[in-house]
């Protein structure tokens, strides 16, 4: 096993780890947790199989396999902001919707508490 | 005798201490015994003494907990007209442009047409403050973009003064734009099958504050207001 295998499976793991402590804490949520346990998985897998870029950039098609992890890189990430994009725009409505209903809750309690 | 005719004057003002208190004023001038105009001030979370101010005039003051832009404002402002049985609700900007002598009239023509909203145009007599040559480009633009998806012609399709009757507020209730709502509202109104027209309205200069449109915002603005437009469109 190589120096740079070794490194890899350990940080790979520990970053796991740390995944799984932020789910179990409830600082995350699991539909985020999905994701981040999927790409470590896929780390890990990864690190013991040090063939497998070159397999699969030849099943692509892709000459030099470092392309291969970039283009999928590039792309899981463009997919994971989307889906924030969505998540923010969706906050931003149910955020209007609670501001507004604070606004006339407190015009309301102030008729019935008049100063 | 019947009871009155309840009519909500949705006021909405961020960073309107100048004006705020002479718009109110003329709204309840105009308040008679047949017909109750109440003034709602929506404070769009002001950073100067807005909130201070309309705590103490004659209105229903609604403050936000965080600004958010126009379209929410006059959507609170609506949604508490809705809730509280009122039959109709206008909107008119916190900056004194828009006649509030004029709501009585809009109520005529919209019940006369028997329309769900009532616009006031500037440009029907092209009487008053007619903006500048740039605006007036970006509305004609508006008004093609309009003619072009719905057929039909409004003359002054960014204009913040509108009178709605229960069945425009239920609908607004769900859903109004945040920014530059006005155009994509006339979209809202055409796909839900409420009748809308125009009435001619003399504007004044805005007699305090800044347009929340200029430079860069104007290019915004543009886009913005196109992607809405189109896609509001193809929503229902």
């Amino acid at each position: 096993m190589g120096r740079i295998q070794f490194i890899s499976i350990a940080v790979s793991l520990l970053f796991l780890g740390y995944v799984l402590g932020q789910i179990k804490k409830g600082r995350l949520r699991e539909e985020y947790a999905f994701i981040w346990i999927l790409s470590t998985f896929a780390l890990i897998l990864f690190s013991f199989w040090r063939n497998g870029f070159e397999v699969l950039a030849q099943a692509f098609g892709v000459i030099a396999p470092p392309n291969l992890i970039f283009t999928a890189a590039i792309f899981a990430i463009l997919v994971y902001l989307l889906h924030l994009s969505l998540s923010a725009s969706k906050m931003h409505a149910q955020n209007k919707t609670l501001a507004q209903e604070i606004a006339l809750l407190k015009e309301k309690l102030d008729k019935l508490n008049p100063k | 005798m019947s009871s009155p005719v309840k009519i909500a004057v949705v006021i909405p003002a961020f960073n309107e201490q100048q004006s705020i208190a002479t718009v109110v004023a003329a709204v309840n001038d105009i308040s008679t015994t047949e017909v109750t105009i109440i003034p709602v001030v929506v404070n769009d979370c002001s950073k100067d003494n807005t909130k201070k101010i309309i705590s103490g005039l004659n209105c229903i003051p609604l403050n936000l907990p965080i600004n958010l832009g126009i379209g929410g404002a006059v959507q609170t402002g609506i949604k508490y007209a809705f809730d509280n049985g009122f039959d109709y609700a206008v909107q008119i900007d916190g900056d004194g442009q828009h006649p509030p002598q004029r709501i009585p009239d809009l109520m005529r023509e919209l019940q006369k047409n028997n329309w769900d909203v009532v616009i006031g145009s500037r440009f029907i007599n092209n009487e008053g403050f007619q903006s500048t040559i740039m605006r007036r480009t970006g509305i004609r633009y508006f008004q093609f973009l309009l003619k072009l998806i719905t057929g039909e012609t409004v003359t002054d399709p960014t204009s913040g003064m509108r009178m709605m009757n229960r069945k425009a507020m239920e609908l607004l209730y769900e859903y109004y734009p945040d920014e530059y709502p006005e155009p994509e509202a006339l979209i809202i109104y055409n796909r839900n099958g409420l009748k809308f027209g125009e009435m001619p309205v003399h504007m004044v200069e805005r007699q305090g504050g800044v347009s929340s449109i200029q430079g860069f915002g104007t290019i915004y603005y543009m886009f913005k207001v196109t992607i809405a437009i189109i896609f509001t469109y193809l929503r229902k």
